[in-house]
C-alpha cells in the first residue's frame, strides 16, 4: 500500500463553534491505482487531502504516505508526492514553461535538467500550442492541464488531485480523464476527490465514500454497488402487474419489489441469475411479459443506502 | 546551503517579475518625487534655511520615507499570490519556507535601493551632495528598514489575508510613525518627546547626519543598532508566521 491512515482527525476552531471536518478516517490506498474520494461538498474530502499533502497538520491519528511518516517527516512526504489544488496554482504573468522550469527547480534540480523536464511535460500534456504565452490567456481546460503538469513535474509516486474536473466542459473533462489514466498507466498512484458520481464510477479503480467527516464505504465501484443494492430488474407488464406482483413477492431471490408505471421494479442479488427465474415464473403463470431490463445500481444508490440521502440532492451532486 | 540556493531562486523569480513590469518601480518613486518637487520648495521659507541646506535636511528624510512606504505595502503582492494558489503550490514542494520569505524580502530591498539611488540622483540638482562612504552607510540603513518593514508586511498579510483589512491597518500604523519621525518638519515640543521613542526618528537623524558628512554622529550607530535589532526581530516574527501558516 502507498497510503495508510489511522484515525486521522482535524477540527477547525471558529470563534463560537468548532467544526469537526475529519472525524477519524482509516484509509488504505494501493500503489498504482486511481483512488477516488466521493462525497458532497463539505464532507471533509479536501481537508483529508490537504492533511495527506502536508498542508494541514492533523489533530490526531497517524498516516504513512509513500513510505514516509506524515507527522514525523513531512519533508520526505513532500519529495514523494504531488498535489494539485482545486483553485489553480499558476501566476498570470508568466508562461506555463516558466512555471514548469521554476517548479522543477523547487525540487532541487539544476537549470538544464529543469528545462529538460519542462520540455518533457509540455510534450506529455500537449501544452505546445500555448506553453510560451502568459497563463492569464489560457482556457479553463488548458489551465487545469498546466496545474497537473506542475504537480507531477518531479515524477512523484502519488499525486493528489482535488476536484480535477470541476468547472470543465465535457470535452476538457474527457481529456482530463485520459491524462489521469495515463499517469496511472505510467505507474503513478492517483488520489482524486470528486463529487461527480459518473467520474468516480468511470475513472476510479477504487472509491471511498465520505460524508460528514467519516468514511461510509470503500471498495471498487462494482463491489460497492453489489454490497449495497444487488441489481435492479425492471419488468414491463401489459396490465398484468397486480398478478405478477403477488407471484414474485413470494420468490426467495427477490429482496424488494416496487410497483412502477406499467410494471415492477425488482431488487435482486444478481440480475444475471434472477432474469431466467423471473421469466420462468411469469411464463409458468401465463402472464404476458412486455419487456425486461437489468440495471446496475448507481453509486447514488450506494450513497443513499449508506447516508439516507441522495448525493444528487445534497447540494452539488451531479 | 539549501536556504541560500532556495532564497536565490525565489529572489531571481521575483526579480524577473519586477523587471517584466518596471513601470511599477517608477510609480513607487512618484510619492517621494511629489514631495521633492511640490513640498520641498516650501521648506526654504518655513525653516529659514538656504535652498541647499533645506534639501540636505529634507532629502535624507525623504529616503527613509521611501523605504517605509515602498516596503510596507508589499504584503498586498503576497495576498495576491496566496489567492492565486501559487504559495500553496510551493508549500507542497521541499523548498525552504524561510527562503519563500527571504527571497521576497530581498527583492523588496533591492527594488528599494534602486529607487533610492534614482531619488538621490534626481535630488542632486537641488544641491544635495554626499560622500561615497556616507552614502553606503545611509543605503545600508535604508536596506535594513526595507527588510524590517517588508517582513512586517508579509507577517500581517499572512494573518489578515485580505487587502481590505491590510490597507487601513498599514495606514493607521504608518502615518503616526511618519509624522513622529521628523521627516517632513523638525519635531518640537511634546511631539519631540514622543518622537524620541520612535525608532524611525533615529533613522531619519542618522540619514541626515550621513548626508551632512558626519558619520561619527551618535545617531548613526544608534540607528544602525536599533534598526538591525528590529529587522532581525521582524524577520523572525514573519518567518515564524510563515512556518506556521506555511507549514
Amino acid at each position: 500500500m502507498i497510503i495508510e491512515t489511522k484515525e486521522l482527525r482535524k477540527s477547525f476552531r471558529g470563534r463560537k463553534t468548532t467544526v469537526e471536518a475529519v472525524r477519524g478516517v482509516d484509509l488504505v490506498v494501493e500503489e498504482g491505482e486511481i483512488f477516488g474520494f466521493l462525497g458532497p461538498n463539505g464532507a471533509g474530502k479536501t481537508t483529508t487531502l490537504r492533511m495527506l499533502a502536508t498542508l494541514l497538520e492533523p489533530d490526531g491519528g497517524e498516516a504513512t504516505v509513500a513510505d514516509a511518516d506524515l507527522r514525523r517527516s513531512p519533508g520526505e512526504v513532500r519529495r514523494r508526492i504531488g498535489y494539485v489544488a482545486q483553485g489553480g496554482c499558476t501566476w498570470d504573468e508568466v508562461s506555463a514553461r516558466e512555471e514548469l522550469v521554476y517548479q522543477a527547480r523547487l525540487y532541487g534540480v539544476d537549470k538544464a535538467e529543469a528545462r529538460r523536464r519542462a520540455e518533457h511535460a509540455i510534450k506529455a500534456f500537449q501544452l505546445d500550442a500555448f506553453a510560451d504565452r502568459p497563463c492569464k490567456t489560457y482556457s479553463g481546460g488548458q489551465r487545469r492541464r498546466v496545474d497537473i503538469a506542475l504537480g507531477v513535474i518531479h515524477q512523484p509516486r502519488v499525486v493528489f488531485l482535488d476536484e480535477p474536473t470541476t468547472g470543465l466542459d465535457p470535452q476538457s473533462r474527457a481529456h482530463m480523464w485520459d491524462e489521469v489514466r495515463r499517469l496511472r498507466d505510467e505507474g503513478m498512484t492517483v488520489f482524486i476527490t470528486t463529487h461527480y458520481l459518473d467520474e468516480a464510477d468511470a475513472l476510479c479503480d477504487r472509491i471511498a465514500i465520505m460524508d460528514h467527516g467519516q468514511l461510509v464505504a470503500e471498495g471498487t465501484s462494482a463491489e460497492l454497488k453489489r454490497e449495497i443494492a444487488g441489481d435492479v430488474v425492471t419488468v414491463g407488464l401489459n396490465g398484468a402487474t397486480p398478478g405478477a406482483a403477488a407471484l414474485l413477492q413470494g420468490e426467495s431471490y427477490v429482496n424488494r419489489l416496487e410497483t412502477i408505471d406499467n410494471g415492477l421494479r425488482l431488487y435482486v442479488d444478481a440480475g444475471a441469475t434472477a432474469i431466467p427465474q423471473i421469466l420462468r415464473s411469469l411464463d409458468g403463470a401465463g402472464l404476458a411479459l412486455g419487456s425486461i431490463e437489468l440495471h446496475r445500481p448507481s453509486l447514488d444508490d450506494v450513497f443513499l443506502a449508506k447516508t439516507g440521502r441522495s448525493l444528487r440532492d445534497s447540494g452539488e451532486g451531479a | 546551503m539549501k536556504l541560500v540556493r532556495d532564497t536565490w531562486m525565489v529572489f531571481t523569480r521575483q526579480m524577473t517579475l519586477v523587471l517584466r513590469n518596471p513601470v511599477w518601480l517608477i510609480v513607487g518613486l512618484m510619492q517621494p518625487l511629489y514631495f521633492l518637487l511640490l513640498f520641498g520648495p516650501l521648506l526654504k521659507g518655513a525653516l529659514r534655511m538656504s535652498a541647499e541646506d533645506a534639501y540636505r535636511f529634507f532629502v535624507p528624510g525623504l529616503l527613509v520615507q521611501l523605504a517605509m512606504f515602498g516596503t510596507l505595502f508589499v504584503g498586498f503582492g503576497l495576498i495576491a499570490e496566496l489567492r492565486a494558489g501559487v504559495i500553496e503550490r510551493m508549500r507542497v514542494t521541499p523548498v525552504s519556507r524561510l527562503a519563500l520569505l527571504l527571497g521576497r524580502s530581498l527583492r523588496d530591498v533591492v527594488t528599494l535601493l534602486v529607487q533610492a539611488a534614482l531619488l538621490t540622483v534626481l535630488a542632486l540638482p537641488f544641491g544635495l551632495s554626499v560622500r561615497a562612504g556616507d552614502l553606503f552607510l545611509a543605503f545600508a540603513l535604508l536596506a535594513l528598514i526595507a527588510l524590517m518593514l517588508s517582513a512586517v508586511s508579509y507577517a500581517l498579510a499572512l494573518k489578515l489575508r485580505s487587502e481590505d483589512a491590510l490597507a487601513p491597518l498599514m495606514n493607521a500604523v504608518s502615518m503616526p510613525i511618519l509624522l513622529l519621525s521628523g521627516i517632513l518638519l523638525p519635531l518640537s515640543g511634546w511631539l519631540k518627546t514622543v518622537g524620541e521613542w520612535n525608532p524611525f526618528t533615529y533613522a531619519v537623524n542618522a540619514s541626515r547626519a550621513l548626508f551632512a558628512g558626519d558619520p561619527g554622529n551618535a545617531n548613526v550607530w544608534k540607528a544602525l543598532v536599533i534598526v538591525s535589532v528590529l529587522a532581525v526581530a521582524a524577520a523572525a516574527w514573519a518567518a515564524r508566521s510563515f512556518a506556521r501558516s506555511v507549514r
